[in-house]
Formats: structure tokens, C-alpha cells, sequence
């Protein structure tokens, strides 16, 4: 039975070495250190090219204190599969495969391999580590990157919209999905701890700011993923046995209690020409994407 | 002793399938394509009737079947997938993925055509395309070498000294779809033959915990490789020693990694790989009798290439000619490429004619190899040349 944790019960193992070689301020490596400490040691990280292939560490290092697999870019969720069908058959049911994968490795090359692994309903979790672009290899826009959002790749700002990868994974019916952020550690590690004593094909989406692509400064990490919240641009939720819940403080938020978008966007360089007036159009757009997010949760929360 | 022997009419498709499941492989992943599909429908349904315990995982792609096939191998499982020409090129990353992380994974190769136009057949082409990869690649002529290849498969990939992924081969159609008798060993002695899975070391243990792929130096990559080099070069002594356990078990030959076909006093060899060893054969008793002395070598293992063989099996012949079912564009035929490597090595004159056939399926008949060792003779052919060889005329 799943109980939520509090802080002082978070545990003092450290399962993700200091001195690896994240950027600083980098918002996954503070999500990956609560998401071992709720997986703990008999855990095996599957990962594929991303910004986490480099902080894993130099050959004969380890940033990891678990068994770590490098695969490549579109494999990650396939590798998982075969991981953890051999652990089954060596009676090994108490070891976690987790699948810690970019928004590049999950919204578009690997997007198969994910997408075949919950319908097979294998049992790993799938963690989308989104930053929303390609950072690793210098902030190329990605389907994970949202419309207005500059890139290398997108210099006037995104035309498209970020593609929902969460309403898709639910039309996978798989048993546990949830999204998370850096900022409520709390809410990630518990949501680590409950898809892990779920049985079958698990997704927790976690958005992490990336500084030197969001072009922050490395100490608003934290500040910019709580503003992504508190204006509603990110939602936490779970879904579970087909029920969807918003949890704190997201669940606060469907009465219009969402402050600007404007605040989180505002500190932000890859959105700074959204205020431009010539582009007023495309923060409306963004805006509007928002919105209609919304209007489906609510939707959803009244069925 | 008298053994008692299971002898099945099988097709090499159906060979490699009992091959895998009489190794007691635990994890096979696998996506459909012709002409691989009946390896993977016969395994799944002997699972289905309860005869085999073997996990099968069914991806959505081949670039996933191999990858699965990686995840369960790095976790310490027997793992096997099967597949051919685009399957091959689509898994094409994860193939080296395999290599450079020491996986004993087996494959079965159904050798086809590359597309466009789409094209079914037979065509060496697909596996040509791993020879740099550092898996051992064998190229089997029947189905009955398509059983004995996987079988001794698992027990080279999984030797410690070794640890590469090893690839067994057969031809589209020609030996993937033909019934033929195949002998298959007793399951307790394929037990006593190949150690039980659980003997493999697991790269992917929380009891031992450690990171793969990590970033290298440059020094680092270069080691690996050449590591790679040095137990694929290492490999030939065991498959060597497995083939000879094997045919210790079997009473077939499986001692040479080159089959050779009355070579020993022959003037003109033909060497060939795969299916089209038999026609070769017809061909060499046919000239036999017009008093030509002809032999023929059958290039069965590809990777590491057995060269010391070569060099003994040709030493003495006055003409070598070399049948590609494969061409790398504007040098010449893949293996004709290899037996020259080899030639050259020993500083040895022995002139190599290169000929190409059977590329998309065509047919090769003996005709073909008669016509080629008659146009030698009478010194119509040059050296220097690529003969495109198709239905006993050059194209």
C-alpha cells in the first residue's frame, strides 16, 4: 500500500553522486536525485542520448550508483522491455527498471518504442525528462517545445503548439500517469513511490528548467518551474484506473486562480520577444493553447 | 555409440526456430518481415502449445527487437531475434550497439533483397552490410547448417573470452522456405553441449552496480575497438574447438569454417557463400568430367574471416574465382575483396577473377560456374575486371 512521504522521511542515501557534470542550475539533476531516492538501489536506469548521456559521467566514473545502460537515442523504451523480461524470468520482482528519457528522445525519435512499450504494458517506468528542446545538442525545438518558445531552430519562436503527450499516453490506458516538477519535490518523489509499487507500464512526465536553454539565470531554476505551475503553463496531475486528479496546487487553479502567464514567461530569454507587439499574436496563441488545456481538465474532472 | 537422432523434414526457417528454442533461449524479440516471419510464428506457436518456456517479446519495430534483445541480454538473459533486409538495416544502429557493449546476443539472418523496387529474394547484400561491425557472422548453406550454426552460436557468443553478438545467415526463399531432412541432436545433449543460460554474467546487476557506455577518452574508444579486434581475431579458436565439440556430437564436419568440396589436387577453385554452394558443387563434377580439376570452398564463417584456411585450402591452385551474392559499388564483389586481402597477405600470385550473381534473386545455376572456369581457360577473362554474371551471360 502506497503511503505518501514527508520530508524528513526522504531518506539520507544519496544514490546520484556530487560532482557529476550537469550545468548548473540544471533542473533534472535535482529530479533525478529525489527520484533515486524514492527508487532507492535495486533500481537499473535505461537512457538514452540526451544531456544525461554526458551526466552520467566520464568512462570509469559514475554519477549513478545504480546499474546504469547508455542506448541509443530511440531505444530506451525497447531496451526496457528486454531488461525487464529477464529480471522476470530470473525471479528478479524486486528491481525497478526505470526509463529516464529526454522530451527529444520521448515526443519524437523514440516516440515508437515508448508508445509500443505501454501497449505491450510492460512493467517499467517511463520518465520524460522534458526541457522542453533538443539542450544536449544546443537547444534545437523539439514536439516537446512550446509554440512562441526561441530555439536554435526556431529564431522568431515556435509556430506549433507543444504536442500533448500526456492525453496521448492516457489513450494507452495504462495503469499510472503523473507530472511533476523540480519544484515540489515532495509531490515528485511520492508519485516516484506510487508508480513504482504499480504493477505494469508507468509515465511520469517531469518538465526541468534548463538554464543556458530557457536562457535563465542558473539560481531561478527552482522559481521558474513553481511559476510554470502557479500560472497553470504546467499542470500536476495523476491519472489513475481512468481518474484523472490535479494535485496541489494545481487543484487550486480551476476557478481562474492562476497568476499570469506573463510572470513565468517574463524571466525567461526564449520568450522575451513574445513582447514584442508585432508578435502579440503568438503569446495570444500560446495563451489559447493553455486555456484549452485547461478547459479539457475540467472536462475531464467533470465526467 | 548408437545415438538416437530426431530427424524432422524442416525448412531453414523452421530449422533456426527449434535451433533457438533446443538452446534454451529465454527472451526472443522479434518483428514480422518476409522471409523471416515463419522462424518467429513456429517459436511462438511452440511457446503457444506449451512445449517451450521461452519469453517472447512482439515490438513494434525491428530497431525495437534488437534493442529488447540488448535489455535482456545486459540483464544476463539467452536472447535471440530474427530478421532480413530492411528489418537489418532499421535495427542497423543497434547491431553495433551490440558489438561495442559485449552482448552474446544470437540472431538468424534471412539474407534479401534492399529495396526500391521491393524485392523478396535472396540477395547478400542485407549481411555484407554488418562485416565491420564486429559481430561474428556465419553464412549457412542449408537448413541443416542453419540448426548446427545457432546451436554453436550461443556457445561462441557466450564464451568469456569472447562476448560478441554472433549472426547466422541463410538464404531468402532458396533455404528459408525449402524442406529439407535436418538432424537434430537430443535435448539432453544440446544440454550437455551449451551451458545453462543462468552461466551468463549479467552487465546490469544492482548487486554489482555499474554504468555502461559511459563517455571515453579518446584512448578509451580506440581500446575498445581494438579490444573487439582481439577476441574477434581470439573467436576463431573457439569456434573452431565449438565446431569441433559439435561434430564430436553430431558426426558432422563442422572442424573447417571453410567447407571445402574436392580442393585438394583442383586447379581452378570457386568460392562461394551460402545457398549456391550446391550448384557450385554440380558445377565442379561436371567439369571433373570433362577433365577439368575443379573444387569448391563454401564461405561459412564471413567474420572474423578464417584466413590460415583460406591460404591452406587454395595454396596450390593455379585460379581462384570468387561468386559474390553482393557487390560494394564501384570496388567489386564483397568476398572477392577478402580472398585478395588474404592473397596479398602471403604475398602469393594466385590470380582472383571476380564475379557477381544471383543479386535480387536471380537464379545461380552450375551453368554459371562452368561458363566462368571455360572463359578463364581460354583466357577470355581479365583480372581486373568485376563480371556481372547472370542466366550464363555477361551483363
Amino acid at each position: 500500500m502506497f503511503r505518501p512521504a514527508i520530508v524528513k522521511r526522504l531518506g539520507e542515501e544519496e544514490l546520484f553522486n556530487p560532482g557529476h557534470p550537469a550545468c548548473h542550475g540544471c533542473g533534472f539533476s535535482i529530479t533525478l536525485r529525489h527520484i533515486l531516492k524514492a527508487a532507492g538501489k535495486n533500481t537499473i536506469f535505461v537512457v538514452p542520448a540526451g544531456c544525461t548521456s554526458i551526466v552520467a559521467g566520464t568512462m570509469n566514473k559514475a554519477t549513478f550508483r545504480v546499474p546504469f545502460y547508455h542506448t541509443p537515442f530511440a531505444a530506451s523504451a525497447a531496451v526496457g522491455s528486454g531488461i525487464i523480461e529477464a529480471l522476470e524470468r530470473r525471479g528478479r520482482d524486486d528491481v525497478n527498471v526505470i526509463v529516464w528519457a529526454g522530451d527529444g528522445a520521448t515526443y519524437d525519435i523514440g516516440f515508437a518504442a515508448l508508445s509500443g512499450a505501454a501497449e505491450r504494458g510492460h512493467n517499467i517506468l517511463y520518465i520524460c525528462n522534458d526541457n522542453e528542446a533538443y539542450m544536449n545538442t544546443g537547444i534545437q525545438r523539439s514536439g516537446g517545445t512550446p509554440r512562441g518558445a526561441w530555439t536554435t531552430t526556431t529564431w522568431e519562436g515556435k509556430r506549433e503548439a507543444k504536442k500533448d503527450l500526456i492525453r496521448i499516453m492516457m489513450s494507452h490506458n495504462i495503469p499510472y500517469i503523473a507530472t511533476a516538477t523540480p519544484a515540489y519535490p515532495l509531490d515528485l518523489y511520492n508519485k516516484v513511490k506510487k508508480a513504482l509499487s504499480i504493477r505494469g507500464f508507468k509515465y511520469l512526465h517531469v518538465l526541468n528548467p534548463c538554464p543556458p536553454g530557457w536562457r535563465i539565470d542558473t539560481s531561478l531554476t527552482i522559481e521558474v518551474a513553481k511559476r510554470a505551475v502557479l500560472s497553470g503553463a504546467w499542470i500536476l496531475l495523476e491519472y489513475e484506473d481512468g481518474r484523472l486528479r490535479l494535485n496541489p496546487p494545481s487543484n487550486t487553479m480551476l476557478e481562474k486562480r492562476r497568476v499570469p502567464l506573463e510572470d513565468y514567461l517574463k524571466i525567461q530569454g526564449r520568450f522575451k520577444h513574445l513582447f514584442k507587439p508585432e508578435n502579440k499574436w503568438l503569446l495570444e496563441k500560446l495563451k489559447n493553447d493553455i486555456d484549452e488545456m485547461w478547459n479539457w481538465i475540467k472536462e475531464m474532472l467533470a465526467k | 555409440m548408437e545415438r538416437v537422432r530426431r530427424k524432422y523434414v524442416l525448412t531453414g526457417n523452421y530449422a533456426a526456430a527449434y535451433a533457438a528454442l533446443h538452446s534454451r533461449v529465454e527472451v526472443v524479440a522479434a518483428y514480422p518481415i518476409t522471409p523471416q516471419t515463419t522462424i518467429v510464428e513456429k517459436i511462438d506457436e511452440l511457446i503457444s502449445k506449451g512445449e517451450y518456456n521461452t519469453t517472447m517479446i512482439r515490438v513494434e519495430s525491428e530497431h525495437s527487437a534488437m534493442a529488447a534483445a540488448i535489455g535482456a541480454s545486459a540483464a544476463g538473459a539467452r536472447a535471440f531475434t530474427a530478421t532480413a533486409s530492411h528489418g537489418l538495416f532499421y535495427m542497423y544502429e543497434n547491431i553495433w550497439w551490440a558489438a561495442n557493449s559485449r552482448l552474446p546476443v544470437v540472431a538468424s539472418f534471412v539474407t534479401r533483397a534492399l529495396a526500391p523496387p521491393w524485392n523478396i529474394w535472396s540477395d547478400h547484400q542485407d549481411v555484407y552490410a554488418l562485416r565491420d561491425s564486429g559481430w561474428i557472422l556465419f553464412l549457412a548453406r542449408n537448413a541443416q547448417e542453419v540448426y548446427d550454426l545457432i546451436i554453436q552460436a550461443f556457445k561462441i557468443a557466450e564464451d568469456d573470452e569472447v562476448r560478441l553478438p554472433v549472426g547466422v545467415a541463410h538464404d531468402a526463399f532458396i533455404v528459408s522456405h525449402t524442406s529439407e531432412p535436418v538432424e537434430m541432436p537430443m535435448q539432453d545433449e544440446i544440454d550437455s553441449f551449451l551451458p545453462p543460460p543462468e552461466h551468463i554474467k549479467p552487465l546490469l546487476d544492482p548487486e554489482n552496480p555499474v554504468s555502461v557506455g559511459n563517455l571515453p577518452t579518446a584512448e578509451q574508444h580506440y581500446m575498445l575497438r581494438k579490444n573487439i579486434w582481439d577476441c574477434i581475431i581470439y573467436s576463431l579458436s573457439v569456434i573452431r574447438r565449438v565446431g569441433r565439440e559439435y561434430t564430436e556430437l553430431t558426426g558432422r564436419n563442422y572442424g573447417e569454417l571453410i567447407p571445402a568440396y574436392k580442393t585438394e589436387d583442383a586447379e581452378y577453385i570457386l568460392v562461394t557463400s551460402g545457398a549456391m554452394g550446391g550448384d557450385a558443387e554440380d558445377a565442379v563434377d561436371v567439369l571433373r568430367d570433362m577433365g577439368i580439376r575443379a573444387g569448391h570452398l563454401s564461405i561459412r564463417l564471413f567474420r572474423p574471416f578464417p584466413h590460415d584456411e583460406l591460404i591452406d585450402k587454395v595454396a596450390d591452385s593455379k585460379a581462384i574465382l570468387v561468386f559474390n551474392r553482393g557487390v560494394s559499388m564501384g570496388l567489386g564483389g564483397v568476398i572477392t575483396a577478402d580472398i585478395r586481402d588474404s592473397i596479398s597477405k602471403e604475398a602469393l600470385s594466385i590470380p582472383v577473377y571476380d564475379f557477381i550473381v544471383g543479386l535480387g534473386g536471380v537464379e545461380v545455376s552450375k551453368d554459371d560456374f562452368i561458363k566462368a572456369v571455360h572463359d578463364l581457360k581460354t583466357g577470355k577473362l581479365d583480372m581486373k575486371k568485376t563480371y556481372y554474371l547472370m542466366g550464363g551471360e555477361y551483363v
